[in-house]
C-alpha cells in the first residue's frame, strides 16, 4: 500500500526517461532470447558429432558461425541494455537528489531546527544512494531474471514436457529454502545490528569524550563495559553470519538436485528416443540458468524493498510542507530607514509551551537596542522573528511600517546584516567566505572589510592568504578567527540594519576592544539589535531590553535601569558580586 | 597483516579447516561434469537405465557431501572472522585508552571511532570472504582446466589460452574502474558536505539570501557526480558482455576442436558436453573471484588504517608513586619554570611559568583566547607533559605518580560540558564510584545544581540522553561541576566552566565554592575579570607568557595587560567606583 504509492512516484520520475526504459526493455528481451538460443545451438552442434567418423562438419560450420553471430549480438545488446539502465538510474537519482536539496532550501526553519541534522543528511545521501543501487539492480536483474525464467520455461516446454516438469517442481524448493533462511535469520541480524548500535553508542561516548574519561580515571570501567557488549556482539554476529551463509550452499544443493533430476530424466528420454544428446546438454545448461534468476530475484526483491523504503523516506522529506510562499507583487523596501515595530507579538515553538506573548516594541531608525536576560528568556527567538526565520503566531512585526509578511523574505533579509554566536563558514576560500553576502565584491572591497574587522592580519599569515581553502566549518581556524571572518562578511554588505548575537563572545577582550570601534562605526545610523552577555557592549546601547520568560520586563538606558534597581540591576551587580 | 594474523592465532584451527572444507566442496563440484559425461557415454549409449539411476544417485550424493562440507566451512570461517575481529576490537579499544591527550589530538576522535567500528567490520567481512572463497575460486578455475587436460589435451589447450584472456578482461576493467569509483566517492563526499553545510549554516544562507546560489552549486556538483557515474558505468557495464563473449567464443572453438576429436575417435559426445560444462564453471567462478578481490582490497585498506592506530605508541609513561605523604606541608601545586610546546617546531603555548598554589587558595587564571590558560591547567592532572621544567603536586613531580594516584586528587570541570548517557546519579558517580546520595546532593548544592534535580520527576534517577541533549547548556555545566566536586578533590580546576551560566548564578557558584572548599586549591580559568577578581592569586597570561601574578589590586596597579582586560569589560569609572 505504502510501497504502491512510492512505486507510483518512482515511475513518475522514470517517465521522463521512457525512451531509455523502452530501449532497455527491448534490449533485455533480445538479450534473454539470444542467451537462451545459444545452448540450443551448442546442443545441436553436439548432435552433429555422433561418433568416430560420423561428424557432419559442413553443418557444424554453419552452426558455429550462427552461434558466433548470436554471441556477438548478445554481448552487444547486453551492453546497450546496461547503458540504458545506467542512464536512467543515475539521471533519476540526480533528479530526486536535486529536488530534495532544493526543497530543503524552501523548508521552514522550524522543520530544520526540530529534526536532527543527521537524519536529514542520511535521507539526502544514504537513502538516495541505497535507492540508486536498488533501482539499478532492479532494472538490470529483475526484467532479465523474470524473462529468463519465462523464456527458459517456454524453450524447455517446446522441447520436452516431462523434463520441464521436473525442473519446475524442484526449483521452487530453492526459493523456499532461501526465504526460510532469510526469515529465520532476520531476527539474528536485528539482534546483531542492535548490539552493534549499542557498542557504537558506547564507543561514541567514550572515545568521543576520551579526555573526560581520562580526567576521571574511568578507563577500566569503560573497558569492562565495552568487553561485555563486545562479547555479546561476537555471539550475535556469529549466529547471524553463519546462519545466513547457509543460504548459498543450500540453494546450490537444490540446484544440484535439479541438475541430477534433469540428467536422469533426460537420459531416460534419450534412451526412449524422445530427445537427442545435444538437447540433453542444452537442458542441463538451462537447468543451471533456470535456478540462477530465482536466487537473483529473491536478492533483487529485498534490495528493491529496501530501495522503496529509502525512496519513501526521501519522498516524505520532499513532501514536508514548505514555507508559506512570499506575497507576489507585494510592496518592496529599497533601503530601510530602520524603523521596527513589534505589536502584540505572540510566538511559541511548540503549541503547549508559550514562549513570547504580548510583546510590543518600537524602535526608531538608527537606534542601538541591546537585549539581555538569562538563558532561554527568548533573546534568540526574537532574532528568529525579526529575520522571519519563524513567523509570529499573533500580532505583527513591521519594518518602516510595512508588515514583514507582506515583503518577500529576500527583500526583508537584505535589510539586515547578521553575526551569530555560532560561527558558520563555508568550505571554500577565505575570499569566497567574506564575499558570501556580495559575490560580486571587488578585491579592494574584500580586503577593506577584512581590515575593518581586524581579520586582515591573520588572513595574510595563512598559507595562501585570501585564497586559503577552509575545510568544513572553518577547519583549523580558531573560534575567534572564525568570528572575525563572520564579522568581515557583514562588513562587506553593510545593510541598513544589524543583528549581532553574542557576536564577539569568542574573541579575547583586547581584540574585541579594537573591534568595538569598527562595530561602532558600522552601527552608526543603523538600527542594531545586539544580544550580549558582556555588559561593556550593552552599556553603549541607546536602549536595553531586559527579557525574562519571553517578556520584556524592563527597558531603558543603562543608567536609568540601574537607578530602577530591578532585575537588570541585580544581573549587573552580580557580575561584580563579592 | 602481521597483526591480523596475531589476532587469528586463537582461531588457527578454524582458519585452516574452513578453507579445507571449501576445497573439498569444490572438488566434488568438479566431478559433476564427469558424471554427466558417463551418463551420456555409458548410460545412454548402452541404454542402461540402472546405470543412469546410479549416476543420478551419485550426483545427489556429491551434492549432499558438498552441502555438508560447505556448511562446515561456512561455520569455521564465520567463527574465525567474528572471533578475530572481536579480539581486535577489544585490543584496539584498550589501546585507545592508553593514549594521552597528545595522541588524541593528533589522530582525532572521529577518526578513531570509524576505525573501531566500520573499519573493523569491513575487516571481518574480508576475513570471512577470504576464508570462504579465496582458495575455492582459483581452485575451481584451475581445477576445471586440469580436469579438461585429463579428458583431452588438445581441447584443454583452449582452456589454457582462454583463462589468461579472461583474467586480462576482468582485471583490466577493474583496473580502469576502481580509481574512477574512488573519484565517484570523492564527489559523493562533496555532495554530502554540501548538504551538511547547508543544514548547519541554514540561518546564514538565508540571511544572505544565497539559497538560489546554493541550489545551483548543488546542481552542478550533483550533475558532475552523475556524469562520472555514467562514465564509469559505461566501462564496468562491459564486464559481463565481454566475459560472456570470450567464454562462448571459447565454446565455439571447443565444439569445433571437439568435433574433430570425436571424428577422429579420440573423444566421445559426452566428453565434449563435459568440456563445455567446465568452461561455464570457469566463468561463474571468475566473476566471484573479481568481486572477492574488490572486497579484499577494501578490507586491506581498512586493515592498514587500523594498523596505523595500533602503531601509535602511547606517549606517556606512568610513574609508580600513589601518594607523596607530603600533603599539607608543601604547596598543592607548584610550577617550576614550565614551558610547553604542543608540537615540535610549533610556537610554545606556555613559556617559563613558575608559581605555587597552597591548600585553600583560589588561583584565578586569566588571559585572551590562545594565551595558554587551558594549557596551564591541563598540565596539573598530567593531560599533557611539560616540555621543560616540572609540575609538582604535593611536592612530587606529576610524572612520578600513577595516573590513578594523581588524577584522583584533582577534580576537573572541562570547558565543554560533557555528560554521558545514564542517570544523573551514574554521571555524578564518575567523580567517586561509591558516592552516597547525601554526598551527591551536597555537591549539587555547591554547584548550584540542586534545582535541576528537584525539578526532575525522578530526581537523581532521571535519565540523561547521550551528550546530555535533554538538558540546557547551563544545566549541563552545573552537573559537570558537581561531578568534579563529588570526589572532594584536593585540587579543583574550573576551566572556563561557567560560561553558560548567567552572572547571578556564576556569582553564587563562586561564593559557595569559597565557603565549601576551604582546604582545596581552586583554579578558576576565565576570560571574565569579574570571575577571577576575588581570587587569592591571579595569573595573567599573555601569548603563553606570564604577564603578572598577584591579587586584583596589585595587578590592576602594576600589570598593564590585566588592566586592559578589566577596562575592556567595564568602564574605568565603574572600575574605580568598585575599588573604592
Amino acid at each position: 500500500m505504502k510501497h504502491k504509492s512510492t512505486l507510483k512516484r518512482v515511475l513518475h520520475y522514470i517517465a521522463g526517461y521512457r525512451i531509455y526504459l523502452a530501449a532497455s526493455l527491448l534490449f533485455a528481451v533480445l538479450t534473454v532470447a539470444l542467451t537462451l538460443y545459444a545452448p540450443v545451438l551448442t546442443g545441436d552442434a553436439v548432435d552433429y558429432m555422433i561418433g568416430e567418423g560420423r561428424v557432419d562438419f559442413g553443418a557444424l560450420t554453419t552452426l558455429l558461425i550462427r552461434l558466433g553471430v548470436v554471441i556477438g549480438a548478445t554481448s552487444l545488446f547486453q551492453w546497450l541494455m546496461n547503458l540504458c539502465n545506467n542512464h536512467m538510474t543515475y539521471k533519476v537519482v540526480m533528479d530526486v537528489r536535486t529536488e530534495a536539496f532544493d526543497h530543503m532550501q524552501d523548508l521552514p526553519l522550524s522543520y530544520i531546527d526540530s529534526h536532527p541534522q543527521g537524519d536529514i543528511v542520511s535521507r539526502l545521501i544514504a537513502d538516495i544512494d541505497q535507492f540508486s543501487d536498488g533501482l539499478l539492480m532492479g532494472f538490470t536483474q529483475l526484467f532479465t531474471g523474470v524473462m529468463t525464467i519465462l523464456g527458459t520455461l517456454l524453450f524447455m516446454l517446446s522441447v520436452n514436457v516431462w523434463i520441464t516438469l521436473v525442473v519446475v517442481c524442484v526449483t521452487p524448493v530453492s526459493f523456499i529454502v532461501a526465504s526460510f533462511i532469510a526469515k529465520s535469520t532476520y531476527k539474528m541480524f536485528r539482534l546483531q545490528s542492535e548490539t552493534r548500535g549499542e557498542l557504537t553508542g558506547l564507543i561514541d561516548e567514550m572515545v568521543g569524550n576520551q579526555k573526560v574519561v581520562k580526567a576521571f580515571g574511568y578507563e577500566e570501567e569503560a573497558v569492562s563495559r565495552f568487553d561485555g557488549i563486545n562479547k555479546r556482539l561476537e555471539k550475535h554476529s556469529l549466529r547471524a553470519i553463519f546462519f545466513s551463509s547457509i543460504t548459498n550452499p543450500a540453494t546450490r544443493f537444490v540446484n544440484s538436485l535439479v541438475y541430477a533430476g534433469v540428467g536422469v530424466a533426460g537420459a531416460f528420454a534419450v534412451i526412449r528416443g524422445g530427445l537427442s544428446v545435444g538437447q540433453l546438454s542444452c537442458f542441463l545448461s538451462y537447468a543451471n540458468q533456470y535456478t540462477k534468476p530465482f536466487n537473483e530475484i529473491s536478492g533483487v526483491v529485498t534490495e528493491l524493498q529496501n530501495a522503496m523504503t529509502c525512496a519513501a523516506r526521501v519522498f516524505e522529506f520532499i513532501d514536508e510542507k514548505p514555507m508559506t510562499p512570499d506575497v507576489e507583487n507585494g510592496p518592496r523596501i529599497e533601503k530601510a530607514e530602520g524603523r521596527v515595530d513589534l505589536s502584540d507579538v505572540a510566538f511559541s515553538y511548540t503549541k503547549d509551551r508559550e514562549l513570547i506573548r504580548d510583546l510590543s516594541l518600537h524602535v526608531e531608525p538608527g537606534q542601538r537596542i541591546a537585549i539581555v536576560g538569562p538563558t532561554g528568556c527568548g533573546k534568540s527567538t526574537l532574532i528568529n522573528l525579526l529575520m522571519r526565520f519563524y513567523d509570529v503566531d499573533e500580532g505583527r512585526i513591521a519594518v518602516d511600517g510595512q508588515d514583514i509578511r507582506e515583503l518577500t523574505r529576500k527583500n526583508l533579509r537584505e535589510q539586515y546584516g547578521m553575526v551569530l554566536q555560532e560561527t558558520w563558514l563555508k568550505s571554500a576560500t577565505v575570499r569566497e567566505n567574506i564575499a558570501y553576502g556580495k559575490p560580486d565584491a571587488t578585491e579592494e572591497e574584500i580586503i577593506e572589510a577584512a581590515k575593518a574587522s581586524y581579520a586582515h592580519s591573520f588572513i595574510r599569515r595563512l598559507p595562501k592568504g585570501y585564497d586559503t581553502v577552509l575545510s568544513e566549518d572553518g577547519g583549523s581556524l580558531s573560534q575567534g578567527q572564525k568570528q572575525l571572518l563572520c564579522i568581515a562578511r557583514v562588513m562587506l554588505c553593510l545593510p541598513p540594519m544589524l543583528i549581532l548575537d553574542e557576536a564577539t563572545s569568542s574573541i579575547d577582550t583586547r581584540t574585541e576592544l579594537k573591534i568595538q570601534d569598527a562595530f561602532a562605526k558600522m552601527m552608526e545610523g543603523r538600527t542594531s539589535f545586539i544580544v550580549a552577555h558582556r555588559l561593556s557592549t550593552i552599556k553603549e546601547a541607546d536602549r536595553i531590553l531586559v527579557m525574562r520568560d519571553g517578556q520584556i520586563i524592563e527597558q531603558g538606558t543603562h543608567e536609568s535601569l540601574l537607578e530602577k534597581n530591578g532585575f537588570y540591576a541585580e544581573l549587573y551587580n552580580s557580575q561584580w558580586a563579592v | 597483516m602481521r597483526r591480523l594474523l596475531h589476532f587469528m592465532r586463537d582461531y588457527r584451527k578454524e582458519s585452516i579447516l574452513g578453507p579445507l572444507f571449501k576445497l573439498l566442496e569444490a572438488s566434488f563440484e568438479l566431478f559433476v561434469p564427469l558424471v554427466v559425461a558417463d551418463i551420456i557415454d555409458v548410460g545412454i549409449a548402452n541404454r542402461d537405465s540402472g546405470y543412469v539411476l546410479g549416476r543420478g544417485g551419485i550426483l545427489i550424493l556429491l551434492g549432499l557431501i558438498g552441502l555438508a562440507s560447505s556448511i562446515t566451512a561456512q561455520y569455521f570461517a564465520a567463527k574465525a572472522a567474528v572471533g578475530c575481529s572481536t579480539q581486535m576490537r577489544k585490543a584496539l579499544f584498550e589501546h585507545l585508552n592508553s593514549f594521552s591527550y597528545k595522541e588524541l589530538d593528533t589522530i582525532g576522535t572521529s577518526t578513531l571511532i570509524t576505525r573501531i567500528t566500520s573499519d573493523i567490520n569491513q575487516v571481518q567481512t574480508g576475513v570471512n570472504l577470504v576464508l570462504r572463497l579465496f582458495l575455492r575460486s582459483p581452485f575451481i578455475v584451475f581445477g576445471a582446466m586440469v580436469m579438461a587436460f585429463t579428458i583431452d589435451v588438445k581441447c584443454a589447450l583452449i582452456f589454457l589460452g582462454v583463462i589468461p584472456i579472461l583474467f586480462a578482461v576482468v582485471f583490466g576493467i577493474m583496473g580502469i574502474t576502481i580509481p574512477v569509483y574512488r573519484k565517484v566517492q570523492g564527489q559523493l563526499d562533496r555532495v554530502l558536505l554540501h548538504v551538511r553545510e547547508n543544514l548547519s549554516g541554514v540561518r546564514v544562507v538565508r540571511a544572505f539570501n544565497r539559497q538560489q546560489d546554493e541550489k545551483e552549486t548543488f546542481h552542478r556538483d550533483s550533475s558532475t557526480l552523475m556524469k562520472t557515474q555514467l562514465f564509469v558505468g559505461k566501462i564496468s557495464a562491459l564486464l559481463n558482455p565481454l566475459t560472456y563473449a570470450v567464454i562462448n567464443g571459447a565454446v565455439i572453438l571447443l565444439v569445433w576442436t571437439g568435433g574433430k576429436q570425436v571424428d577422429g575417435g579420440i573423444l566421445t559426445q559426452g566428453q565434449v558436453v563435459a568440456l563445455v560444462n567446465y568452461m561455464s564453471q570457469i566463468l561463474v567462478e571468475l566473476i566471484k573471484l573479481a568481486n572477492l578481490i574488490v572486497n579484499v582490497t577494501r578490507s586491506l585498506a581498512c586493515l592498514s588504517r587500523i594498523d596505523s592506530v595500533f602503531d601509535q605508541e602511547p606517549g606517556m609513561e606512568e610513574g609508580t608513586c600513589g601518594d607523596s605523604g607530603l600533603a599539607g606541608t608543601v604547596p598543592c601545586v607548584e610550577f617550576r619554570d614550565v614551558s610547553m610546546t604542543y608540537q615540535e617546531g610549533a610556537e610554545a603555548a606556555l613559556e617559563h611559568v613558575s608559581f605555587q598554589a597552597w591548600p585553600g587558595e583560589t588561583i584565578g587564571v586569566i588571559g585572551g583566547t590562545g594565551s595558554g590558560k587551558s594549557t596551564l591547567v591541563n598540565l596539573i592532572p598530567r593531560f599533557y607533559d611539560a616540555s621543560e621544567g616540572s609540575v609538582l603536586v604535593d611536592g612530587v613531580d606529576v610524572r612520578d605518580y600513577t595516573f590513578q594516584g594523581l588524577r584522583q586528587r584533582v577534580g576537573v570541570v572541562p570547558q565543554k560540558a560533557v555528560l554521558f548517557s545514564g542517570t544523573i546519579r551514574d554521571n555524578l558517580r564518575w567523580g567517586k564510584k561509591d558516592a552516597s546520595d547525601e554526598e551527591i546532593l551536597e555537591a549539587l548544592k555547591t554547584a548550584q545544581g540542586l534545582e535541576i534535580v528537584e525539578k526532575k520527576e525522578k530526581g537523581l534517577d532521571e535519565e540523561i540522553l547521550q551528550g546530555g541533549r535533554n538538558l540546557s547548556g547551563g544545566q549541563r555545566q552545573r552537573l559537570t561541576i558537581a561531578r568534579a566536586l563529588v570526589r572532594d578533590p584536593e585540587i579543583l580546576i574550573l576551566d572556563d566552566s561557567a560560561s553558560a551560566l548567567d552572572f547571578a548564578t556564576d556569582a553564587r557558584l563562586r561564593k559557595a565554592l569559597r565557603e565549601k572548599k576551604k582546604s582545596a586549591a581552586v583554579f578558576l580559568v576565565s576570560q571574565r575579570a569579574a570571575t577571577v577578581r576575588q581570587a587569592d592569586k591571579i595569573i595573567v597570561l599573555d601569548d603563553g607568557e606570564v604577564a603578572g601574578i598577584g591579587s586584583h589590586e596589585e595587578l590592576y596597579r602594576s600589570c598593564e595587560v590585566y588592566r586592559e582586560i578589566c577596562l575592556s569589560q567595564a568602564s574605568a569609572e565603574e572600575e574605580k567606583a568598585h575599588e573604592a
